[in-house]
């Protein structure tokens, strides 16, 4: 045959860096139909529909200031508790469902995956973007609240220049999510133990990352796992930027994009080796 | 040769047997040591046969040995094969769903594959929804499906549902707008596995219809798969047979059908068979099943009398048995069952149960015939599966239709024509 004439083939072993960015690049339509359709299929059948997405953000939020704030004691840097928190929880939450759904995209998807072939980049990439809408609307509530306590109640804090910071963070949170996900899903098609891992290590890994204290209470000898935490210069940054309060620097945000950058690259790398045969062992 | 759609060459693909959850992370290492040494995989050394019935001794199995074949554009090819010959193993690793073990495909055109209908439906979006969804899951464009989608709508019948939520369709809506997304997908090539078995007979025509309207009108290249021989040969040119994962025949569809049939245990010349011995501490066994007709080896003329002959041996009393045999297709679908009326068995004994089947019922099949004795209408004493293989012969044909008559009986009917005015 003619070489020209081909232009497509199946072979066992693609090169590892075979990203298939640009096939992905061409399911873009189905990306948002995915993302469409997760909010869509969301809220039907629901009374309080999207209001769903304000619900959990603000129970936690109370929660979190009766536990920690009320009876824990835990310093708030001098923010008020409810606001302190739900810039901690928005952050964490956005990165928590971006991880725990990525993680299980080949369970969850087995069925589509076993039937027809498309990008499977997709598929994780339409989890951190349908969160995007989640975490948006989540967003608005904790501006909701910014400007209540800064107007209404008075409280004293000022957002810095760092505020310009966020879209950066987002995207340093989502691709975290993304490859750690990848990574465990990628894993969890052999090896199921790690699921049970994910929900919880999650929810542990949250008390390591300054979610519910800030980075200032730490005590020295523990710090330095705090801050080993790529997610916590994550979590300071946009604390800093958008309340004055929590501690920025560049070196510690740096520090996160480059593990951020690590995680992603390997995560696409061994998701697109496993997504080949996963079908056959899932 | 430049009007190839598709060619593979070597391709293999390995399954491996048993248990893969646990004790991997030994033989992943062992997998990895022996690629760092640049050796051959040692899990993958022993070839052997798909062969489902024989127990081999390694846990590593070929469900495609060394696929070899080309097939070119515009044909319309039936994959044809027993249950496990490899034929959905192909359909996947051509679909891109698997990886192949060894060997590439390579070929020309965008594939779109149909191997279960309605994937990626979600119950809650409503039929417009999903068009675009699935649509968008099978690789259409958004832009492609807007344009398509009032066909679409209009060949699945479904435009008073369209803004309705699929759960609340019939099952048969709900397939029906499944296949018409799939069919109208702009693709060269397009492979389907056996999704026609859904649906009811005038809608399996509609899409049997757009299938050859797709194949022989478009220039498009079908793959298809099916059990159902008589829409293969209505459908396609070209046939492969896969057997054990190997292609046992690739050519007209015709041969390829006939080499199918072949493959199946024909005990040509046994138009008798034993079944067991008599054995006394058995209540109730059948010892053998023979056919007395006229044709030779196992087959018979459909237009003559045949008799099949049961003889069974009881030492019980049985009350209200029933001898039932069971007419199957190659494939295993049933196509009628002739029962005996109720029988009160009060001596033991050998017996024969004897049946006559009329001329001009059968076609010029291949009959896979089961024998089964129910005892008070519901307990089945016993079943005898594939008992005998019986073929039927047209030894006489009038009119000037020369091709086989499609259908798994074939009755002779009254037919009146009179003149009206």
């Amino acid at each position: 045959m003619n070489k020209t004439n081909i232009n497509w083939e199946i072979k066992p072993q693609s090169s590892l860096f075979d990203l298939k960015l640009k096939s992905t690049w061409e399911y873009r339509d189905l990306l948002w139909l995915l993302v469409r359709r997760d909010f869509v299929s969301f809220y039907k059948q629901t009374i309080l529909g999207p209001l769903w997405f304000f619900v959990q953000p603000v129970l936690t939020t109370i929660m979190f200031t009766f536990v920690f704030g009320k009876l824990a004691r835990i310093s708030t840097d001098g923010l008020p508790q409810p606001l302190f928190y739900m810039a901690g929880i928005t952050a964490w939450n956005y990165f928590a469902d971006c991880l725990t759904k990525t993680s299980t995209v080949f369970k969850d998807n087995a069925g589509i995956f076993g039937k027809v072939y498309f990008p499977r980049l997709i598929m994780p990439l339409s989890i951190v973007v349908s969160n995007l809408v989640r975490f948006g609307v989540q967003f608005l509530l904790f501006i909701v609240y910014m400007a209540y306590y800064y107007w209404v109640v008075g409280a004293s804090f000022a957002p810095t220049m760092y505020i310009l910071l966020f879209p950066i963070l987002l995207l340093l949170m989502a691709a975290m999510g993304l490859g750690a996900g990848m990574i465990i899903s990628a894993m969890t098609t052999k090896y199921r133990d790690l699921a049970f891992l994910v929900t919880f290590g999650v929810q542990l890994l949250m008390y390591a990352t300054t979610v519910v204290y800030p980075l200032s209470t730490a005590k020295a000898e523990y710090k330095w796992i705090i801050e080993a935490n790529p997610m916590t210069a994550i979590i300071e940054t946009m604390r800093y930027g958008f309340l004055g309060k929590g501690s920025f620097s560049w070196t510690s945000l740096g520090y996160s994009s480059g593990i951020t950058f690590l995680l992603l690259v390997f995560g696409v790398i061994i998701f697109n080796k496993v997504e080949k045969n996963f079908v056959d062992t899932v | 040769m430049s009007n190839i759609a598709i060619k593979a060459e070597n391709l293999s693909k390995a399954y491996q047997l048993g248990e893969i959850g646990t004790g991997t992370i030994s033989r992943d290492l062992e997998r990895w040591w022996a690629k760092m040494r640049g050796k051959e995989d040692p899990f993958l050394r022993i070839g052997e046969t798909n062969d489902h019935s024989s127990k081999g001794t390694s846990n590593v199995v070929w469900s495609l040995k060394d696929i070899n074949f080309e097939i070119e554009q515009g044909d319309a090819v039936g994959i044809i094969g027993r249950n496990g010959a490899g034929k959905s193993t192909l359909l996947k690793v051509l679909s891109r769903v698997t990886s192949p073990t060894t060997g590439t495909i390579s070929g020309k055109g965008r594939i779109a594959s149909l191997l279960e209908v309605g994937t990626g439906f979600h119950p809650e979006l409503t039929g417009r929804e999903n068009i675009f969804l699935n649509g968008a899951i099978l690789g259409m464009r958004k832009k492609e499906i807007t344009r398509k989608f009032d066909e679409i709508v209009d060949f699945a019948g479904v435009e008073r549902f369209i803004d309705t939520p699929v759960k609340r369709y019939s099952s048969g809506m709900y397939v029906r707008l499944a296949f018409a997304v799939a069919a109208h997908l702009e693709s060269e090539i397009l492979i389907v596995d056996e999704v026609l078995a859904v649906g009811d007979a005038e809608f399996q025509k509609k899409c049997l219809g757009k299938m050859n309207d797709v194949s022989k009108g478009e220039g498009r290249t079908v793959l298809f798969v099916s059990h159902n021989i008589v829409s293969i040969k209505s459908l396609c040119d070209k046939g492969i047979l896969l057997e054990n994962g190997k292609v046992k025949y690739l050519g007209e569809i015709n041969q390829t059908i006939d080499s199918y049939q072949n493959t199946f245990p024909s005990n040509q010349e046994a138009i008798f068979k034993e079944i067991s011995d008599i054995d006394k501490s058995v209540g109730f066994s059948f010892l053998k099943i023979e056919i007395v007709s006229t044709g030779l080896e196992g087959s018979f003329p459909i237009d003559e009398f045949i008799e099949i002959k049961i003889q069974a041996y009881q030492n019980i009393k049985i009350d209200s048995l029933n001898i039932n045999i069971f007419f199957n297709s190659p494939d295993g679908t049933n196509i009628f069952v002739t029962v005996t009326d109720l029988l009160y068995l009060n001596e033991a004994g050998i017996m024969e149960f004897s049946c006559h089947i009329p001329p001009n019922i059968l076609n010029d099949n291949l009959y896979v015939l089961d024998i089964m004795a129910v005892r008070g209408g519901v307990t089945v004493i016993e079943h005898i599966k594939d008992a005998i293989c019986i073929q039927g012969v047209e030894s006489l044909r009038t009119g000037v239709w020369r091709d086989k008559f499609p259908g798994q009986i074939k009755p002779k009917f009254k037919w009146l024509t009179k003149k009206l005015n």
